[in-house]
């Protein structure tokens, strides 16, 4: 379903991305896994439309997703959480949902959507008035899930979900990600805790250097001494 | 059941019906220039207060929307200047649509980049129309203006009088509240105002934060022209002098005066923008002395405006209930 052929990119004359190829697997958790710097939140940022691509190919059922604004991107079914706390704290927990299909021209679609998804998460139906800063650091993580699944994606990148949860929370967002993968979605993350995401993983990429290193699934990485070493500040390559 | 909002709502609208009832024309007129300039403050305040630009062209656009109006609605005349005869029915939509269309291309450019940049490019542009509108004699009237736009006529409510023209300009004002209610209201209105500071929020859900800016802004410059085109029939008189810089400038302060970012901010200011110097009028040389130190000490004092200090008062009283806490340190000019 989603494929990226050669992709080269970066922030202005920086390049980031020195030919990533890849091929995710549809309707499983893929974890993509690497150093700092090695390119992981920009190869989102480049399957999201907002990276400067040089050159190369990101096909997604078949379409490029390469030139196309994220608001065409998300048309097409993919959905992207950034890093950090995205939820916009002034408003309501439905507002907040809402703003998930601000890109949509039917809205009450969206009005549909928003009930659809709150049967997901029954804790935001019940706190669907109060703010969204009212909510838990677990809670708010959860609204944002729902948020990026309001447009029905099929593919949803999520950016270091685990960053500033506790451990039980992670383990709580790490159920979500694997429940909805069991609904269909596929989920491409990035994540910093390399073995507990691994751990709930169906697949795992390492990234090095803005290339793939390894593709394969999560066990076989997380028993491979050489992704223990690359986290120790050494290189793949290294014997 | 009515809230608490409502009722202060109709409150204010029950003491708009009867505030000219009784007065002098002055007086009535007075509260016709609050109306109109409220309307463009209000226009403004969706650019500064939602959107955080500074825009320096609200009297220009007042002043394409007053021009515009006049042209279309006086009579052709045999010599000099003359117009084309419409009804202010057809002459208003066409003065709000161009002073949204000259948003647009003025605020295009300038948006692309952040910062000052917009008050800047809207300083030149105030210049140049007025400047415009004094060269250009054969269509503006130059110096001495145009003169004698005709006030509406409703068939059933002719609005020659001073007090109805007061009622025209009320109901205009309702509608135009409502609108802007509307739009802020909207999901793409709320969205606004909450993706605005933070671009990566607002790019992961497809926001193009520039683009509704640039919306903002023309809106924003369409009910400055909705303005113009009631001070039109208002005065009767327009010159390019009643357009130039000082007026944006003086809209500027509505906005900021009033609370940019609340809904009825700007009304307040435009209130104490118009009406104070009338009550200042007995001190007479010392009024802009005390305006000037009024306005000073409401900004150091209380940076989110006259409508902020209920708030402040109230959050005296009880502290947990905070209101557009983005506005804590004013609009940050």
């Amino acid at each position: 379903m989603l494929e990226i052929k050669d992709l080269y990119g970066g922030y202005g004359k920086i390049t980031i991305l020195n030919g990533v190829n890849c091929e995710i697997h549809t309707g499983a958790i893929t974890t993509v896994i690497g150093p700092n710097g090695a390119g992981k939140s920009t190869v989102f940022k480049a399957i999201f439309g907002l990276l400067n691509v040089h050159s190369g190919a990101i096909n997604f059922q078949g379409k490029n997703l390469v030139g196309m604004s994220p608001a065409q991107i998300i048309a097409e079914g993919v959905t992207y959480v950034p890093q950090g706390r995205n939820v916009v704290p002034q408003l309501s927990v439905y507002h907040n949902l809402e703003l998930g299909g601000i890109t949509a021209k039917d809205q009450s679609m969206v009005k549909r959507r928003i009930d659809e998804v709150m049967e997901i998460f029954p804790a935001l139906r019940e706190h669907q008035d109060r703010k969204a800063i009212d909510l838990s650091g677990g809670q708010q993580k959860q609204l944002e899930i729902a948020r990026a699944l309001l447009l029905d994606p099929k593919l949803m990148l999520i950016d270091e979900p685990s960053i500033g949860l506790s451990p039980n929370l992670v383990k709580e967002v790490f159920a979500t990600l694997q429940r909805l993968r069991d609904n269909g979605v596929t989920v491409l993350m990035v994540e910093q805790n390399a073995k507990a995401a691994l751990a709930m993983s169906d697949y795992g990429l390492v990234l090095e250097l803005g290339q793939v290193r390894m593709h394969d699934k999560a066990d076989v990485l997380l028993n491979d001494p050489r992704v223990g070493r690359l986290f120790l500040g050494g290189s793949m390559d290294e014997e | 059941m009515m809230t608490k909002r409502n009722m202060w709502l109709l409150a204010g609208l029950i003491a708009l019906i009867l505030a000219p009832l009784g007065q002098g024309n002055y007086v009535v007129y007075t509260l016709c220039s609050w109306l109109i300039f409220s309307m463009a403050a209000m226009g403004l305040n969706l650019t500064l207060g939602y959107a955080g630009q500074i825009s320096l062209a609200q009297s220009a656009f007042m002043a394409i929307g007053a021009y515009t109006t006049a042209l279309l609605t006086l009579p052709p005349a045999e010599d000099g200047v003359g117009g084309l005869g419409l009804h202010w029915l057809v002459a208003m939509p066409i003065s709000v649509f161009a002073a949204f269309v000259v948003g647009l291309i003025i605020g295009f450019p300038a948006l692309r980049v952040k910062g000052h940049f917009l008050a800047f490019v809207t300083l030149a542009f105030t210049t140049l129309t007025f400047l415009v509108l004094r060269n250009e004699d054969w269509l503006t009237g130059g110096t001495y203006g145009l003169v004698g736009m005709p006030r509406p006529d409703f068939g059933f409510f002719n609005t020659g009088k001073q007090l109805r023209f007061y009622y025209f300009t009320l109901a205009v004002f309702v509608v135009f509240c409502l609108l802007m209610w509307g739009i802020i209201r909207s999901p793409w209105g709320r969205a606004f105002k909450a993706l605005r500071e933070n671009s990566i929020r607002a790019e992961s859900l497809g926001v193009d934060t520039r683009r509704i800016t640039l919306l903002a802004f023309a809106i924003g410059s369409a009910a400055g022209g909705l303005a113009g085109s009631l001070v039109a029939p208002l005065v009767q008189f327009i010159e390019p002098g009643s357009f130039a810089l000082v007026h944006s400038l003086k809209m500027l302060l509505m906005v900021v005066v009033g609370g940019a970012g609340f809904f009825f901010g700007p009304v307040i200011g435009a209130g104490v923008v118009i009406l104070m110097p009338e009550f200042l009028r007995f001190t007479e040389g010392y009024y802009l002395m005390i305006y000037a130190a009024t306005v000073i000490v409401l900004i150091i004092f209380c940076p989110k405006g006259l409508i902020g200090l209920g708030e402040i008062i109230r959050n005296k009283l009880r502290k947990d209930k905070k209101v557009r806490g983005d506005m804590d340190k004013g609009a940050q000019l």
